[in-house]
């Protein structure tokens, strides 16, 4: 039985409406089911699972190396922060020091992928909301960041370049090329989209006061990422509980007290301008060194390496036919990912394979709040409001 | 490492406020768990949620763990964040095997709502007093409880 609504005796003229999962504005396969009066929303209620995938599942039988290209499957839109979620969870687990270098390279990929992931989302919340050309502007600039995942990992999108210990490998030359352009021309481009859509007067009466969701109830639906901070709470992973060496960045936190959807709008803007920044201070300051841990019952030998050394020869292969074993315990590693607190819970019982690796995917906590955004408000603010929480059906699902 | 797990701020507001509530108080990679005996849990999460040294009001992730075959052969696990102090606290509770249920934490953080749906769904742990307590990913009418570790992961249905 697919989840419904039944109607309440008394309201005859209401109709119960199914929205989705087929539906271009959904994002993907969630489905809504709402009770209407007119072209109100009196109650709604959503339908999950159309793409479950038993990630979880299938971590447990994988060895912890191997776990990293499932997460790039999740989170679709920002493969990068997923692995390093992910990454970062097996390295606390292990109590691994990352080299410098690859911790900001690490950094520098993941501000890049948040600039495209909201890319993404702002062309798709403007398609939504019949603003055509911002869509083709956005994915034309999020093509040139993804040459630049291509270049140095091979794939535009399922990317897993980052590996437990380091990185895949150390970056082409001339890489920093691409960046450099990108940081160069990008900030007008936001310019360009702001001129676009900041003070369009439609854009404007669709989304000021829409999806109004009050601080308090924020976080108590467990509202993260710039949906949160949208909301005025000044919380933000990167800033308060920094990872990956975020402390040594000099950044802004973006907060807006609109708590609406034009609020969000704003602060995610303002958040792809500060990423930026963050990209050029890592450019500029990437120091030089190895880009993995000197760990090798862990990172993989250099090629070249195991055919001169019986030692590197040996690490390969008791890495690739049995893995390493952690110790037993447990840790829970949370980063900022595009869309809000990306956490990873992983428990080791001391084998080669997680006895269990847990995702708290920030698309499934915000989704909660959808039906409070929505109840009382029009049928054409719903499209807005899944819209502006910018969630992934593949992370909601996993 | 034990001696700052003695001296943490929620373990001794905890223990004046209900010295039984704490079965167990665990320290891994600077991460505190607390296993919380069933009975207090509601109170326990009010108390870590309100006290103003506190103030652990954001519920970051719900989820479980199948010790399958020990027994009590579950453990719920909370994963509490103050944004006031910036900290981070992991709740455990023990749940039984057979017939697994546990009191459920919508009362205090309504964001449990789906996480816990969530834990029934792939488990097979009712929430007692939970408002909508169904399948959230799996087909209402799924056959088993995929994240248990007996579940079969392989062969014909």
């Amino acid at each position: 039985m697919p989840v419904t609504l039944e109607k309440i005796p008394g309201h005859d003229d209401r109709v119960i409406l199914s929205m989705g999962p087929q539906h271009p504005s959904t994002h993907g396969v969630l489905r809504m089911v709402l009770e209407l009066e007119g072209e109100t929303v009196v109650r709604a209620i959503y339908d999950i699972g159309y793409l479950h995938t038993g990630f979880e599942k299938t971590f447990e039988s994988k060895t912890y190396s191997q776990g990293i290209p499932l997460t790039d499957r999740m989170d679709y839109l920002s493969p990068l922060s997923n692995n390093l979620g992910f990454c970062m969870a097996a390295e606390k687990l292990l109590g691994l020091e990352i080299p410098p270098r690859a911790q900001w390279i690490r950094v520098l990929l993941t501000e890049l992928t948040r600039i495209q992931s909201h890319l993404v989302w702002l062309g798709t919340h403007a398609i939504d909301l019949g603003a055509m050309s911002v869509f083709l502007y956005c994915f034309r600039e999020r093509e040139e960041i993804l040459h630049i995942f291509e270049a140095i990992s091979g794939q535009r999108m399922m990317t897993s370049y980052f590996r437990i210990g380091g990185l895949a490998l150390e970056p082409p030359l001339g890489w920093l090329k691409g960046v450099k352009s990108i940081a160069k021309r990008f900030p007008a481009r936001f310019d360009e989209y702001e001129t676009l859509l900041t003070r369009n007067p439609i854009w404007l009466r669709r989304t000021q006061g829409v999806g109004y969701i009050a601080p308090q109830d924020a976080i108590a639906y467990g509202l993260s990422g710039p949906s949160l901070r949208g909301s005025g709470i000044d919380w933000d992973i990167r800033k308060k509980q920094p990872y990956s060496g975020y402390e040594k960045f000099d950044f802004k936190v973006s907060t807006r007290s609109e708590c609406d959807v034009y609020g969000r709008y704003l602060a995610r803007i303002e958040e792809m301008r500060q990423s930026l920044r963050i990209v050029v201070q890592a450019m500029e300051g990437l120091p030089e060194g190895p880009v993995k841990a000197d760990a090798p019952h862990i990172v993989m030998p250099e090629r070249e390496s195991m055919k001169t050394s019986i030692e590197a020869l040996i690490y390969h292969f008791k890495i690739v036919t049995e893995g390493f074993h952690p110790p037993i315990g447990e840790v829970y590693q949370a980063i900022e990912s595009p869309r809000g607190e990306l956490g990873f819970y992983m428990v080791s019982d001391g084998s080669p394979k997680p006895f269990r690796c847990h995702v708290r995917a920030p698309s499934f906590a915000n989704l909660q709040a959808l039906p409070k955004m929505i109840e009382g408000r029009l049928i054409a603010d719903v499209v807005a409001c899944i819209g502006t929480i910018d969630i992934v059906l593949g992370e909601v699902d996993r | 490492m034990a001696a700052d797990l003695q001296n943490n701020p929620a373990l001794l507001k905890l223990r004046e406020y209900e010295p039984e509530a704490v079965e167990d108080a665990i320290i891994f990679r600077d991460e505190v768990t607390f296993y919380i005996r069933a009975p207090f849990f509601l109170r326990v999460c009010e108390f870590l949620r309100d006290e103003p040294t506190l103030k652990f009001s954001f519920l970051a992730d719900v989820t479980a763990l199948d010790l399958y075959p020990q027994e009590p052969r579950f453990e719920v696990v909370y994963h509490l964040l103050s944004i006031e102090t910036a900290q981070r606290l992991r709740l455990k509770v023990r749940v039984s095997g057979e017939n697994p249920h546990c009191l459920t934490a919508v009362p205090v953080w309504p964001a449990a709502n789906a996480f816990e749906r969530e834990v029934f769904d792939l488990f097979g742990i009712n929430f007692d007093g939970h408002p909508y307590m169904r399948r959230i990913v799996l087909p209402d009418e799924w056959e088993g409880y995929p994240l248990r570790k007996d579940y079969p992961t392989e062969g014909y249905r």
